[in-house]
């Protein structure tokens, strides 16, 4: 369970994030939405404290973040982001492991877990443990990163823009295999996209920030509902339009 | 050639030895230097201007400069805490080859680390590592083939700088180049430069396998050119370490040589003398700057060396009044020798190597000259060549005052060079020496100093205070050299280096041997 109470980070004069308060359930998936700028990466890396907050406090079961050192708190918290980041001086199974190395585990113990994330997310142990990253696919490297992310067995997941730069088919696999995913290991995620069709298909609940400021929360149902405003109606509408357009396009071509 | 390649691999050596230490401080100072600048950026101005000063600094200067620093920074520290330090020798050339290193290290140190993609710092941190953890598993490994490219360049130089370590008393390569430049050996020259280079051609490409290793993560790769690397150390250190042994065994005479053939042959003769007489080790510490030489000997880094009456009144006394005699002159310098530096003289040789102005005879005959004074109504159209301190000295300042000498112009040269410019008609005169053997292969004159501003320069065997200690009975041994040699003999010894090609040592052992 996440709390975030009144929030603020300021750049110099510019506020990025604005007195944001929200929570995120055990188990639960909430999906932070908005245009480019409007603080949600930032709200998110204020979560492990890779961005200190100017101002707030967020409470991770119970426990203020501030408690810990961050990095002992980043290797509680799984992290991945659009750029993935594997080390390309590591091997996967090595990029994987690293943050059980950084814990102190003993080597069978991370070779076990390694093995069992890896065919977690469906890349066959034995044919890609010794794989250099820079001989994946971009759809295989991401879900390396997941798998590194998820190393440490962290109850917590932070997501920022996972799938943002894969091709529409990968996306498309990867996102549904990540809603099975969360849900057998019965995960806590925060996860970014500007992707609305995503928000919709991954967030239990979805959150719509605007100049660093909540603007609303909920289910997708009822956003859909009840928007709290014209342009929260607008960006939820733009998959059905999507689908329309879609539609239409079917309709014209002859069968 | 047999002869210049039996040298070679002592002198290869403790070549591989300065540039191997040098290069490892070095590193081991640039690299965490340049980890500092990534990390605290308003340093990074301060820090890197220092190091490109250090780089701008003439290399010969850079190590000149490090021995009056240690000798004044010995002084400090023998009184503070009882540590003596060596200002010659090994020393001061690991220092100034280190900080040479310092540049490319440093510079290539801050490019790599600020050339890892973000995006993998960001991922370090998120995967919770520490600023450490982040900097030696994923910074440093990444930027790694950078900085062994910094390493890399620096080795280069720091083989080649290495060659100038020998005027500061530190054994190199540089001593063919050296010596073989004053006593027209080309050979000894060729020798010398061809080992620097290979060396440095060797080195490079060792370690640009380390670096193409590193890059390519082929552990066999860059294994093999770290395996090279760590047996030259190995075997330099070993060297170091028997070296040491052996001289701690039994306490060395260690004699200095100025670099010019004259002070070769006289130090391998005092150090033949010493062998034969005292039955001790002798070693030369060969192609030594002047002052260094001398304050060497004074800081005990050396036991003996030659130097000449009119340098020590001129050079280190620095007296400018016009001298009475050659004898007073003697007594005075011996005098103040003692006095200030306890610093003892085991009898003039017996010659004068006095500076003079030397001519081509026919040039002379042709504009009748004959006496300096003779000189300065010609001199307005003549050129004059001098050795690099001819110009800087106070004999020079006294001659164009007392004959009111003004020369067309005047070019500072190599001594060796010097010869061959008049014997060319480069220039018209040049500082000679009196007793180089190329006055009369050449066919020069030299003139007389009419007035007498030139003081006398008698040749004085000087011996630091340690040295009965080091070997007893010695100081009677160089003693029995005392007006051994005149002038007609020391012109026949260097011609017999410089235009027969024999080498020092040989003409030094046919002189003693000659003796009664």
């Amino acid at each position: 369970m996440i709390e975030l109470r009144e929030l603020t980070r300021l750049y110099g004069d510019t506020v990025a994030v604005d007195r944001l308060s929200f929570r995120v359930d055990a188990g639960e998936t909430l999906v932070l939405v908005g245009d480019s700028g409007c603080g949600k990466t930032t709200t998110l890396k204020m979560i492990n404290r890779l961005v200190e907050p100017s101002s707030g406090q967020i409470l991770v079961d119970g426990d203020d973040v501030t408690s810990v050192p961050g990095h002992l708190l980043r290797r509680r918290i799984g992290y991945a982001f659009q750029a993935v980041g594997l080390f390309p001086h590591m091997t996967v199974s090595e990029n994987v492991g690293v943050t059980p190395r950084l814990l102190g585990w003993e080597r069978e113990r991370i070779e076990e877990r390694v093995d069992a994330l890896l065919r977690r997310v469906e890349l066959e142990p034995a044919d890609y443990r010794g794989r250099w990253p820079h001989e994946l696919s971009g759809g295989q490297q991401q879900r390396v990163g997941i798998a590194r992310a998820l190393a440490a067995e962290p109850e917590l997941l932070l997501l920022d823009e996972p799938f943002g730069a894969l091709d529409p088919l990968t996306r498309d696999r990867l996102q549904r295999w990540f809603q099975g995913l969360r849900r057998e290991l019965s995960l806590t995620v925060v996860f970014v996209t500007h992707d609305m069709v995503e928000a919709l298909l991954i967030g239990d609940r979805i959150a719509v920030l605007r100049a660093g400021r909540l603007v609303q929360v909920g289910r997708p149902a009822e956003l859909l509902r009840a928007p709290a405003d014209d342009r929260v109606a607008e960006l939820l509408a733009t998959p059905r339009r999507q689908s329309e357009v879609f539609e239409r396009l079917l309709a014209r071509e002859p069968t | 050639m047999s002869e210049q390649l039996a040298l070679l691999p002592g002198l290869l050596t403790a070549h591989l030895q300065l540039a191997l230490v040098a290069l490892a401080l070095g590193t081991l100072l640039s690299v965490p230097t340049g980890v500092l600048v990534t990390r605290r950026r308003s340093l990074e101005p301060g820090i890197l201007g220092v190091a490109s000063v250090l780089q701008t600094i003439p290399s010969l200067a850079l190590l000149a400069i490090m021995v009056p620093l240690l000798a004044a920074l010995g002084g400090f520290t023998a009184s503070a805490f009882g540590v003596e330090l060596r200002s010659i020798g090994y020393l001061p050339a690991i220092i100034a080859l280190t900080l040479y290193s310092v540049l490319p290290i440093l510079r290539n140190t801050v490019t790599g680390i600020e050339g890892v993609d973000p995006a993998l710092s960001e991922a370090a941190r998120g995967v919770g590592m520490t600023d450490g953890e982040r900097l030696r598993r994923v910074e440093l490994p990444l930027a790694a083939p950078v900085i062994v490219a910094g390493v890399r360049t620096a080795a280069v130089w720091v083989v080649g700088t290495a060659t100038l370590s020998t005027p500061v008393g530190a054994p190199s390569l540089g001593n063919y180049i050296f010596s073989g430049l004053q006593t027209r050996n080309t050979t000894a020259v060729l020798v010398g430069c061809a080992a620097a280079a290979l060396l440095a051609l060797f080195l490079d490409q060792t370690i640009r396998l380390l670096e193409s290793g590193a890059a390519a993560r082929s552990r066999r790769r860059w294994g093999a050119a770290a395996a090279v690397l760590l047996a030259l150390y190995a075997y330099t250190g070993a060297s170091f370490v028997a070296g040491r042994a052996s001289a701690g065994a039994r306490p060395v005479v260690r004699i200095g040589a100025k670099s010019f053939t004259e002070q070769y042959i006289l130090s391998e003769m005092l150090a033949l003398q010493l062998r034969r007489r005292t039955g001790g080790p002798a070693e030369i510490v060969p192609s030594l700057g002047s002052t260094v030489a001398f304050d060497a000997l004074r800081a005990g880094d050396l036991d003996v060396y030659v130097d000449y009456s009119g340098t020590i009144f001129a050079t280190i006394m620095k007296r400018t009044d016009p001298f009475v005699s050659r004898e007073a002159v003697l007594e005075q310098v011996l005098r103040f020798l003692a006095d200030e530096h306890g610093i003892e003289s085991a009898g003039a040789l017996g010659f004068q190597n006095t500076y003079a102005l030397g001519m081509r005879a026919d040039r002379a005959a042709q504009l009748g000259v004959k006496t300096i004074s003779d000189l300065t109504g010609a001199a307005g159209t003549l050129e004059i060549g001098g050795d690099y301190e001819f110009f800087q000295r106070v004999e020079w300042k006294a001659l164009e005052e007392r004959y009111g000498l003004a020369f067309a112009a005047q070019r500072s040269m190599d001594p060796a060079l010097m010869y061959e410019a008049v014997r060319a008609g480069d220039v018209d005169v040049i500082s000679a020496f009196s007793t180089d053997g190329r006055i009369a292969a050449y066919d020069l004159v030299l003139l007389e100093d009419d007035r007498g501003v030139i003081p006398p320069y008698d040749a004085l065997v000087l011996t630091g205070p340690a040295l009965e200690e080091r070997a007893p009975g010695a100081r009677a041994a160089l003693g029995a050299l005392e007006g051994a040699i005149d002038e007609a003999t020391m012109q026949r010894l260097n011609m017999a280096v410089d235009a027969e090609g024999r080498s020092p040592e040989s003409v030094a052992r046919a002189f003693l041997d000659g003796l009664p």
